[in-house]
């Protein structure tokens, strides 16, 4: 049988919290790890353009980004000042965009690959002749939810 | 020989706090540079063998927006500024006073409103010069968009009382069916111009 002590006042035994940091810093690191996946570096000078009705795009998971510009100084040297675009880290041409949207979109689950979004980066001085045919070449990946990337406009 | 002190040990209590403060501070800078932009939906390609036919659109239907390689906007053939183009697409899209040469009007039953009329045949054509700058075509994108924004917020704020980004998204489509969004961009050619 058991043995009830009741004249022994029990104290609540505390919650040993000294690992608590480590896992705080764990989580840390993976927000840091991943928030900084994403980011690429830009190889193009890429100044937004600016509007006032924008929405934003939903979940990054699904978002694809494209850049479109002028090489940036470092790279003058080699690629010229005509408007480049950039995949990932590397400069591409139109023809690679096909292939590109077919890798990333393969990457992502099967469900989601409808509400695959692509957010074209281009510079505010970029000639239309590139974007179409940037457009032209998304359309034919059937990447057909795409989204101008722009600043708001401050008045 | 001195006695054998031990060290002693650091309060470690507040390092959770520290590391909860960088953890938010982290979480709110990764969050804060969401990407924004104006989304548009591509038309599908079309098929390489598939002959090109003109789809049959009635002239009151169409507005035909260009911009040409100074940025200029010509609409429905006529030279106007930036500013003037929300009003010109507003009153195209909504035609008020059934003008006949403005797009037609369909009775629609639209869910929440009953018979509506409808100018559901419009559409907007947005054509572009390969010298187009960027800016400029997004400009006009924009207008297009507030145009478009502002009629539907005008009709949920009769109907509803709340901004259209207010509604559910069921009233969202219906009053979307109301006025939806045609904007057709056709591929750019070689306008040129001085």
């Amino acid at each position: 049988m058991g043995k009830f002590n009741k004249s022994g006042g029990r104290e609540m035994p505390e919650l040993n919290t000294s690992s608590l940091p480590d896992l705080v810093f764990a989580f840390l690191f993976f927000i840091m790890m991943v928030t900084t996946m994403r980011e690429v570096t830009l190889k193009v000078v890429f100044r937004a353009p600016q509007a006032t009705e924008l929405q934003k795009l939903e979940k990054k998971s699904l978002v694809t980004f494209l850049y479109v510009g002028e090489p940036s100084q470092e790279f003058r040297a080699k690629m010229g000042s005509e408007t480049r675009l950039q995949l990932n880290d590397q400069f591409a041409e139109i023809n690679e965009i096909q292939d590109y949207i077919a890798q990333e979109k393969s990457s992502m689950k099967e469900e989601d690959q409808p509400f695959m979004t692509v957010s074209i980066k281009a510079d505010r001085e970029t000639k239309m002749g590139v974007v179409s045919d940037v457009k032209q070449a998304l359309r034919e990946a059937y990447a057909l939810k795409i989204s101008y990337s722009a600043q708001p406009r401050v008045n | 020989m001195a006695k054998k002190r031990k060290a002693p040990g650091i309060n470690a209590t507040s390092s959770a706090d520290i590391a909860f403060m960088l953890l938010l501070f982290f979480l709110m800078t990764s969050s804060m540079d969401t990407d924004k932009g104006l989304p548009r939906r591509l038309p599908p390609p079309v098929p390489k063998d598939q002959k090109k036919t003109d789809l049959d659109i009635k002239k009151r239907n169409i507005m035909i927006v260009l911009i040409n390689s100074n940025n200029q906007i010509l609409c429905n053939n006529e030279y106007i500024e930036i500013k003037q183009l929300k009003d010109k697409v507003k009153e195209f899209i909504d035609n008020p006073y059934n003008d006949e040469h403005k797009p037609e009007k369909v009775s629609v039953d639209v869910p929440y409103f009953g018979e509506m009329l409808v100018t559901k045949n419009h559409v907007i054509s947005l054509q572009n010069d390969r010298g187009t700058e960027y800016q400029a075509y997004i400009n006009v994108q924009n207008e297009l968009a507030a145009a478009y924004n502002e009629l539907r917020d005008d009709v949920s704020r009769k109907k509803f009382d709340k901004a259209f980004g207010e509604l559910d998204e069921e009233q969202q489509k219906a009053v979307q069916l109301i006025y939806p969004q045609k904007i057709s961009e056709a591929e750019p050619k070689n306008y040129g111009g001085a």
